[in-house]
């Protein structure tokens, strides 16, 4: 590796990766995104190595193994450059087929493409997909470019230069302001504007100053954060750089919960080959600014994403928030000023430094700027991780890029936030997709968790699950949390089995008001939101369980009853799966299921092919 | 030594309260009660049973809720001990901790203070009300480090290191010196559920500690 001693050297070394990079006539690369990772992504991977190692392809074809694309609905995903070719779907049985034409004779693989939902077109290139059409993928986008374990890919796509503007040609005063001016506000989901924080952090008393980098994801659902570690770890790297230059820092922790190993191993690469390259450490560039960083790996609870619970982590003691009167900025790590930002706000340092704040806040609408990740989950045709501009509508996240619902369903509502978010219904679709908005309609941009929800999902159910997810992963310091939770989740079961009465609503309303009034920290403050904006826009549903005892979207299984209907050709395919044994019937005859043994796990309706079995 | 002082509105009452003490502090100081269940002098201050949370607001701005033991006082502080969300909340909390601890006196203290006399969840007899005072006083006061937190959220409980007593312990009993759940079981309950409400039924019951024995080092008035 070579040793970066300044600006000169940093050019002169991306002339020679870009000039060694131009001896390839072509680029494979294959998703290695932890989605693709479950599709078998390293098995193809593999095959296209031995492939253009046999076929004696390895000066003329270049394999990369990049990180998360996105699109993981379609994984594996392979592209080839220069000529654009989108493959999804990739398995190992293809990379043959696709070394023989396609990289051979140019031949574009129907079978491989992607096909539009809508329109039933084959479409041939990444670009066209819907899918991407409507993304700005300003952070995401590099993930295609580049093999995140290798430095030189990211001085190649022009990385590092961000920090070397900051370093030589802006003083740490002039970062944030520019900062501040580009309206950037914390990704973590409660928004604070981050050139504010750094502005704060850089005139608290004490030193050192710490960085951190918080990637202590945890939502259900949502991954984006640890998708931009593994994909671009040395972005988020030189956003830290460059933070800690403006704030004045010395040391920086990347904190990543080992529940990542993925993350945790390109992070630690990134962080090495940074050292290595001079890049981190004494003397950045020759610049006479020394920073560090390392990787803090956490044991994987909710709690330790709450900025004071994570200092405690780092520091070895139990992850439990304290009072924060004072702020970590003041009093964080080691009761030293700490700046503590989440993993995708430090990868849009370098894009405001490089670009301008003006590029910056020309994107997103009037309070938010710039772009945002969401995991685009549940029930949309196309799942994965979308990053759009601020102000977009949550219509055209989920019908315009999602796709619209699975299955002919109709979409009912979207979950946004994660647990500490709320439900939004499909009659606020037209909601712009910013801070304020979301917060306004009962819900939160949290980390950007996206979960969409059709007419076969229970709201009470929702409401439910996720207070029981807190409630586990409440840290039980304070008493509103851990016992108000407990008693709501304790309700809500009492609901979806019928025992519910009329003073349940009630009675959980209160309970939420207090524990988000009086909770010690944001993960109980936050936590009544789920049930309270689902009594706010889905009353009726509690109203069923209660009164009618009834589930309307037929998920609550204390409320519900298998049924067999006349439509039964008699095929036998459900009493065979049945794991109690609970359907008989003749051959060819209409099938009876007995309730007394039916365990409602619903394996007959899943299996039904003349859809004869009913829920009631 | 000069003192510092700062100026704090208190329920409509203005005060001059030394800098770096604490609202429960000033407070308690000219007499105003704030409620406690987690906070015992010198010891610092935990914020975990929320009891005694307070309005604040600062420099005019929206009043917000932190609890009295933990936040300290600032020059212009305003602060409202009695508003109806903060009654409202602390009766919560108080049903909530009473229904998880019937039979730990000052759960019942509390409850009977708020004016609590009817529990909507399902009751539970614990015996610990995790407000962790001894292990503050193990820690801070005796030097022992012998207790600590284990488990999260509804399964934390408070161990010493792997169930064995370490040698730092001395069985000083500060532990249960501290422990508002040692005091004898509230005598005032009957049937499971119920709540006795002693502090205002004086007369009908008898003091809860005349039997006290073992560990009863109970404070007439705890609250």
């Amino acid at each position: 590796m070579r040793k970066v001693k300044s600006l000169k050297d940093l050019d002169q070394w991306r002339d020679d990766i870009l000039l060694k990079q131009k001896r390839y006539e072509m680029t494979v690369s294959v998703c290695g995104g932890t989605g693709c990772h479950a599709y078998g992504c390293k098995k193809v991977r593999d095959q296209f190595a031995k492939g253009i190692k046999n076929n004696l392809m390895d000066k003329k074809i270049r394999l990369r193994f990049t990180g998360c694309r996105g699109f993981c609905e379609r994984g594996p995903i392979v592209t080839i450059q220069p000529h654009g070719i989108f493959y999804q779907k990739v398995q190992e049985k293809d990379v043959p087929i696709i070394l023989s034409e396609t990289i051979g004779k140019g031949k574009v693989l129907e079978n491989l493409l992607y096909e539009d939902t809508s329109t039933k077109r084959k479409i041939s290139s990444e670009r066209e997909v819907s899918f991407y059409k409507l993304q700005n993928r300003l952070l995401l986008g590099n993930n295609g470019l580049l093999d995140p374990a290798k430095i030189e890919d990211y001085i190649g796509i022009g990385g590092y230069q961000a920090l070397a503007k900051a370093l030589f040609e802006m003083e740490p005063e002039q970062i944030i302001d520019e900062v501040k001016a580009s309206g950037l506000r914390g990704r973590g989901g409660a928004g604070f504007p981050t050139g504010q924080k750094w502005n704060d952090c850089r005139h608290a008393q004490g030193s050192p100053k710490y960085i951190i980098c918080n990637c202590d994801e945890g939502d259900p659902g949502a991954y984006m954060d640890r998708s931009l570690l593994e994909g671009n770890p040395h972005s988020i790297l030189e956003g830290m750089i460059i933070g800690a230059y403006a704030i004045g820092g010395s040391h920086g922790y990347i904190y990543v919960r080992h529940e990542y190993p993925l993350a945790c191993q390109n992070g630690e690469i990134a962080i090495i080959q940074a050292r290595k390259a001079g890049l981190l450490g004494k003397n950045i560039l020759g610049s006479g600014f020394d920073f560090d960083v390392e990787i803090a790996k956490g044991g994987g609870a909710f709690v330790c994403g709450e900025s004071t619970a994570l200092v405690a982590s780092i520091e070895g003691r139990v992850g439990e928030p304290r009072s924060k009167q004072v702020h970590t900025v003041n009093r964080g790590l080691w009761g030293k000023p700490t700046n503590l930002n989440n993993v995708e706000t430090w990868a849009n340092v370098p894009l405001i430094i490089e670009r301008g704040s003006q590029w910056f806040s020309s994107i997103g609408n009037e309070k938010s700027k710039g772009t945002k990740i969401f995991s685009l989950v549940g029930k949309v045709k196309n799942t994965g991780l979308v990053e759009v501009p601020m102000g977009i509508t949550l219509k055209e996240i989920i019908y315009d890029i999602g796709g619209g619902p699975q299955d002919g369903r109709k979409i009912k509502a979207v979950q946004t936030g994660g647990p500490s978010g709320g439900c939004i219904p499909a009659s606020l679709f037209d909601l712009p997709v910013d801070f304020d908005s979301l917060t306004q309609v009962g819900s939160m941009m949290g980390s950007g968790g996206m979960i969409v929800m059709d007419e076969g999902t229970c709201m009470v159910d929702v409401a439910r699950y996720f207070v029981h997810f807190l409630e586990e992963e409440s840290c039980g310091k304070c008493l509103p949390c851990r016992e108000g939770l407990k008693r709501m989740g304790q309700i809500l079961d009492r609901i979806t089995e019928g025992e519910g009465d009329e003073e349940s609503l009630a009675l959980l309303e209160e309970l939420s008001e207090v524990v988000a009034d009086t909770s010690l920290c944001g993960l109980g403050k936050t936590a009544p939101n789920p049930v309270l904006s689902a009594l706010r826009y889905f009353r009726p549903e509690f109203e069923a369980h209660i009164h009618q005892k009834r589930c309307p979207a037929g998920v609550c299984t204390s409320l519900i009853q298998y049924v067999i209907s006349e439509a039964c050709t008699g095929c036998g395919a459900c009493a065979k799966i049945c794991p109690t044994q609970a359907i008989v019937g003749e051959k060819k005859q209409v099938h009876r299921i007995v309730a007394e043994r039916c365990s409602k796990c619903g394996s007959c309706k899943d299996v039904c092919k003349v859809e004869a079995v009913m829920v009631q | 030594m000069e003192r510092k002082t700062v100026q704090i509105t208190i329920d409509g009452r203005l005060l001059e309260v030394e800098q770096g003490s604490t609202i429960l502090e000033a407070g308690r100081q000219f007499g105003i009660h704030i409620p406690t269940m987690c906070y015992m002098e010198h010891l610092s201050p935990y914020g975990g049973c929320r009891i005694c949370v307070v309005e604040i607001s600062q420099n005019g701005g929206k009043p917000f809720i932190d609890t009295a033991c933990t936040y300290e006082v600032r020059e212009g502080l305003v602060i409202q001990t009695q508003t109806p969300r903060i009654i409202r909340a602390r009766k919560m909390l108080a049903e909530l901790l009473v229904a998880s601890a019937p039979n730990v006196k000052i759960a019942q203290d509390i409850a009977a203070r708020m004016g609590l006399l009817k529990v909507r969840f399902p009751m539970e007899d614990n015996r610990c009300v995790l407000c962790g005072l001894c292990i503050r006083m193990c820690y801070e006061q005796m030097d022992g480090r012998a207790l600590g937190f284990v488990g999260r959220g509804t399964g934390r409980k408070i161990s010493m290191p792997f169930q064995v007593r370490p040698d730092t312990c001395r069985l000083c009993r500060g532990c249960d010196y501290v422990c508002p759940g040692m005091v004898v079981p509230c005598q005032g309950v009957k049937e499971p559920g119920e709540l006795c409400g002693r502090c205002i039924r004086l007369e009908e019951m008898p003091n809860c500690c005349t039997e006290g024995t073992f560990g009863c080092f109970c404070d007439p008035n705890p609250i």
